[in-house]
């Protein structure tokens, strides 16, 4: 029964993703695309930070470090050898998917805020790595030529739209992931780490096999979605690979949204990205960060169950007056 | 490359110099983390706090950076104290310090920044002060006063810590709140006023640690990052808490930066903190003087 709601979940998500597309086909707006894509791109990075923070409790503030991690794999592919992008993805993922598990091993033996604090610096020394890595640009920074349409079994398609399905795809995966995780063993196995990790161990649950695969999935799911972004960018620079933003976002849009389950990152990532979109518009980007920040404050104190939590007291009161 | 001696020796005394002022930014996540387990990573936003309002106060007024720092500590404290009473409320209280209140601090940390950026742009400032431009020589070793000035007053505010902590009878309730707080507790003290006196005092020494800081080098408002891991892997390789221990990692952590530096580069000085961090999590978690 679960498998079957999975893909019937992943084709009701297709087909809302395709509805958009379609929209923007129709009526050739290309802003639209460039505006969703990055909604998407939300919507893997807060997903993907949920399943490591939201089920099993455990903070990664390195969103931005596995981010641009992704990036720059696709970046050095790009002057090694060029490949498709479904393949950078692929060795985006497996890269940052690497990555997580050395993290995860070094660090959550030991307290959890360690591997918080330990997330937190990475971000500062791979920026410090790749600033000093002429390779693929240094400081300077490197250019992406994006070709401006795609020959495809003798269909031409639009670049950009070819991004946008891409991710489209990717937030597809990720969500119907962590749909599938919330409800098997595992997602079990994970909320036992968040509610008394002590007792679950005890128990005999593995609580190190299983962080440890939270923080693989959830690192790669975060390298999957900087995989694209050379491309849609254009010109990638560590200052931007790496900015506090990608970092702030992806805690923030979960918390907002709720982080118990696969809903609430995706609500978060869609009213908070589509805001942030508005805002960079209409009045500057420093101010929409500086809203993003103290929402997150907010949320933290006021509604600590996010959006999500806020409905469902407001159910459980009205069944019981 | 033949390494020649007044080089190495020069490196090995500034990098003595930093480890002190580093010493100085740990004091305050010492004490927040090591002794009372919060985990403040938003510190180094309150020391690039300080660094502003010294710059700001020196421009304007032409005080000495360090003096408005000690001016400061009163209302560094109070700011300490009512971050601890919305963090004690909203998630100590209630137990979910573990990933709300680190988001809480996260928010806190990005906040500061981005409103002084707002404030002041992002150009790098820096203060004005007799001491900045001189230095002393000493046989073969240059100690730029800018250097050393911050170097010996942060090992004064460390002093004057330690003494606090073990010989005033507030220091020790501070000491015994991070040993256990239940027995306290059942001796009728009240952790929690303990604590909020101790998280006061932690954000009060960014104050001097940030003044410290534009005297060392410009500022501006994301410098604070390289500070975090800094300041965590000197505190968990200092042992969590001990002074003695945080001030001898400090200045291992600043003689290896400074060696770093000379022999490969500054743009690679950032990078040393992390692998410091990591070796000390992989390999001695306790720290240097843990048992």
């Amino acid at each position: 029964m679960n498998r079957v709601n999975t893909a019937k979940f992943s084709l009701i998500a297709i087909a809302i993703g395709a509805a958009v597309m379609a929209f923007a086909h129709w009526f050739h707006v290309d802003y639209l695309f460039f505006a969703s894509y990055t909604i998407l791109q939300f919507i893997v990075l807060g997903t993907a930070w949920n399943i490591l923070g939201g089920y099993c409790g455990y903070v990664n503030f390195g969103s931005a470090a596995f981010f641009a991690m992704g990036a720059y794999s696709s970046v050095f592919m790009h002057k090694f050898y060029p490949l498709p992008i479904p393949v950078l993805i692929l060795i985006g993922a497996i890269v940052c998917g690497i990555a997580g598990l050395g993290m995860g091993y070094l660090t959550l033996r030991l307290r959890g805020s360690f591997f918080a604090i330990a997330t937190l610096a990475l971000a500062v020394v791979l920026q410090t790595l790749v600033v000093n890595w002429e390779y693929v640009g240094g400081s300077r920074g490197a250019y992406i030529i994006r070709p401006e349409n795609l020959e495809f079994a003798g269909i031409t398609i639009n670049y950009i739209e070819y991004l946008f399905a891409l991710m489209l795809a990717l937030a597809v995966i990720a969500l119907a992931t962590a749909r599938v995780i919330e409800r098997s063993q595992l997602g079990f196995g994970f909320a036992t780490i968040r509610d008394d990790e002590l007792a679950a161990e005890a128990c005999g649950v593995p609580t190190l096999r299983l962080k440890l695969i939270a923080t693989t999935l959830s690192g790669a799911f975060m390298g999957m979605a900087g995989a694209p972004f050379p491309y849609y960018i254009g010109y990638l620079q560590p200052s931007s690979a790496f900015g506090l933003e990608y970092a702030v976002n992806s805690i923030a849009m979960p918390m907002i949204g709720g982080t118990t389950s696969w809903v609430g990152p995706l609500i978060g990532a869609i009213l908070l990205g589509s805001a942030q979109q508005y805002a960079t518009v209409t009045i500057s980007s420093a101010v929409n960060l500086l809203i993003v920040g103290l929402m997150l404050v907010a949320f933290v104190i006021i509604a600590p169950n996010g959006l999500i939590g806020l409905v469902q007291e407001h159910l459980r009161a009205r069944r019981k007056p | 490359m033949d390494i020649s001696f007044d080089l190495l020796l020069n490196a090995i005394a500034a990098g003595l110099l930093l480890g002190g002022f580093y010493a100085a930014v740990t004091a305050g996540v010492s004490i927040s983390f090591g002794m009372l387990d919060i985990v403040n990573i938003a510190h180094p936003a309150f020391v690039i706090l300080g660094s502003y309002l010294a710059y700001f106060i020196n421009i304007n007024f032409g005080v000495d950076p360090i003096l408005v720092s000690i001016l400061m500590l009163p209302v560094f404290y109070a700011l300490g104290t009512a971050v601890y009473q919305v963090y004690y409320l909203s998630f100590e209280k209630r137990g979910q310090e573990s990933l709300r209140g680190l988001a809480f601090f996260f928010g806190l940390l990005f906040v500061t920044e981005v409103t002084l950026i707002l404030v002041f742009g992002v150009d790098y400032r820096y203060v004005e002060a007799a001491y900045i431009g001189p230095s002393i020589h000493i046989g073969l070793v240059d100690l730029p006063l800018r250097m050393l000035v911050p170097c010996v007053s942060a090992l004064a505010l460390f002093g004057a810590i330690e003494l606090f902590i073990t010989r005033t009878f507030a220091g020790r309730a501070i000491m015994a709140v991070s040993q256990d707080q239940l027995a306290l507790q059942l001796m009728a003290a009240d952790p929690i006023r303990i604590k909020r006196i101790a998280f006061g005092i932690s954000i009060a020494t960014a104050a001097v640690a940030g003044a410290l800081l534009i005297i060392i080098q410009p500022v501006e408002p994301s410098v604070g990052r390289e500070y975090i891991g800094r300041v965590f892997a000197i505190c968990v390789l200092g042992g969590l808490g001990s002074m003695p221990g945080t001030l001898i990692a400090a200045m291992l952590l600043g003689i290896v930066e400074s060696l770093t530096s000379t022999f490969y580069g500054p743009s690679w000085a950032p990078a040393v903190s992390f692998g410091f961090l990591l070796l000390t999590l992989a390999f001695r978690p306790a720290g240097l003087l843990g048992r």
